[in-house]
């Protein structure tokens, strides 16, 4: 299976404390493959080095050859053309409506509104939401349709790799069913490769891989679909929210401490 | 005093002096930045217009309001000054020339830094914090050309055109009290500011009002790109730009009147 994206030995400090202490990651080509972890465990962080959103402190972030760790401005915009960001609260600019977020990318490039509107209506299909909410500003839109549209927004610059920033975070159990069906649509229609950052552990029926991080490094890189029979004690303890185990849980430190 | 307590000391003036030059270098990097994308990327003509009239337009009634008091309030502190040395037909000059030299643009960068730079900086806080400026660079739209450039030459332009009112309406001000309320010659206020008041004071006035556009709009933005750590960081960023814009507006004025004296 080729490779999409190849981490090797990245590295990341925030003051004293390493968020990413030498992450090797090998990322399937065409697959589904989630991030796990607890929560501050340096996810969305690995994500963000990953687009070159962060810079690491040091290590290798290589997508089709090309190191994009140490890239210039100018440079990572040839990342962003390969490369798609959903972001965990959809970052949609509050000051447009949807049909301007959607198309942002190719209206700021200088495309008149009339050609990027059937691109933008294409691409909102593909999200499963309607014409409606074309022209309506992202405060009048739910949690929900916001990720969607985020998602469709992303989709607008054809990424050939897509990544997922905790697509379900505050969302309800059936519109996160929604959200997990629509991303292994995109995967099996657009034949991309998915990067998904979850805490959520329905991921695993989408998902086609599982990497597991814990203090800053992938501790776990398994099949997805064989999660559940795994024996590996990291992914034991985590995806059965065990108290007890290598994982060090607050409950853990509660008890060490006092 | 032992040599590690020297020591402590060089080292504490030694880190503090190397953070300030810091900062001062990211800070001027940042305009230098702005002003290579403003002449080597299309100009978004659109957004300039729309900043100009969000920091210019809607703050005309505030600026009226400032210029037309305070033209009020000179007017009548001057006479009574002049009251005592019978230079009453000197008044029209003194708050013409206190307006368009001073007050005016003074005044009209304050007003705006209060009105228009702190919603600048909370704006781009909020963008920063929410991840929008993240969304905006994985989309490949150039942040400054988007979100720092037209803020930074609108409001360098439409500065100036604020402080043009402030200045008219200030003497317009001072007209009212000298002729309506202290009933001094409406002849005498014309004939003094025709007297003495020059050409090269208005443009005075008026390039000190830009550079206080370029000063209110450049730290807002960057206040603002640089906000860190959830709403609360939005409004220390927010306080931060109002405070140093203010005070860099007061320090330069002193600056620029002592370097156009000299024009």
């Amino acid at each position: 299976m080729a490779v999409a994206i190849q981490i090797k030995n990245l590295k990341k400090k925030f003051g004293d404390h390493w968020v990413s202490n030498g992450v090797n990651l090998d990322i399937p080509e065409g697959q589904m493959t989630a991030i796990i972890g607890r929560s501050g465990e340096g996810k969305s962080v690995l994500l963000k080095q990953i687009i070159g959103l962060i810079q690491p402190t040091s290590g290798h972030v290589i997508i089709e050859g090309t190191d994009i760790a140490r890239l210039s401005e100018t440079e990572l915009n040839k990342v962003f053309s390969k490369v798609g960001y959903v972001f965990q609260f959809a970052a949609l600019l509050d000051s447009l409506n949807v049909f301007e977020n959607i198309g942002i990318t190719l209206l700021e490039s200088g495309m008149s509104a009339q050609k990027v509107l059937p691109i933008v209506k294409e691409k909102l299909a593909l999200v499963h939401l309607t014409e409606d909410n074309l022209y309506k500003y992202p405060s009048e839109l739910s949690g929900g349709m916001r990720k969607r549209v985020g998602l469709a927004r992303t989709l607008v610059t054809n990424p050939k790799i897509i990544l997922y920033d905790e697509p379900t975070t505050g969302l309800d159990p059936i519109t996160a069913h929604i959200i997990h069906e629509l991303m292994y649509d995109m995967q099996q229609q657009l034949k991309v490769t998915s990067v998904v950052i979850s805490h959520d552990v329905e991921i695993f029926k989408y998902a086609d891989n599982v990497a597991l991080l814990y203090e800053g490094k992938i501790e776990y890189f398994g099949n997805a679909k064989t999660i559940w029979e795994s024996d590996n004690p990291y992914i034991y303890q985590f995806i059965r929210g065990l108290t007890e185990g290598p994982i060090k849980s607050d409950l853990t430190y509660f008890k060490d401490r006092y | 005093m032992n040599v590690a307590t020297v020591t402590y000391i060089l080292d504490y003036i030694g880190i503090t002096f190397l953070a300030a030059c810091t900062r001062v270098g990211f800070f001027t990097m940042f305009l230098v930045h702005a002003i290579q994308i403003l002449f080597t990327t299309k100009l978004k003509i659109n957004k300039l217009f729309a900043q100009m009239n969000r920091i210019g337009v809607e703050s005309f009634n505030i600026v009226v309001l400032t210029g037309g008091f305070t033209g009020m309030v000179f007017a009548l502190q001057s006479y009574i000054g002049f009251q005592r040395v019978g230079g009453e037909q000197f008044i029209g000059a003194v708050v013409a020339l206190g307006m368009i030299r001073e007050l005016g643009p003074v005044l009209t960068g304050l007003m705006i830094t209060g009105r228009a730079g702190s919603a600048i900086t909370a704006e781009i806080g909020t963008m920063r914090i929410t991840e929008q400026i993240d969304a905006l660079r994985t989309l490949r739209i150039n942040t400054f050309q988007y979100l720092i450039v037209p803020r930074i030459l609108a409001s360098t332009i439409i500065v100036p055109c604020m402080t043009a009112f402030a200045m008219l309406f200030g003497v317009i001000g001072g007209y009212i009290i000298c002729v309506h309320v202290l009933q001094l010659s409406p002849e005498d206020y014309r004939s003094s500011i025709q007297n003495y008041v020059e050409l090269s004071d208005i443009r005075g006035g008026l390039i000190k009002s830009s550079v206080f556009g370029l000063i209110l709009a450049w730290i807002g933005t960057y206040k603002g790109y640089y906000t860190r750590g959830g709403a609360r960081g939005v409004g220390i960023a927010t306080t931060q730009s109002v405070v140093l814009s203010s005070t860099l507006i007061l320090i330069t004025n002193y600056f620029l009147t002592k370097m156009l004296e000299q024009l």
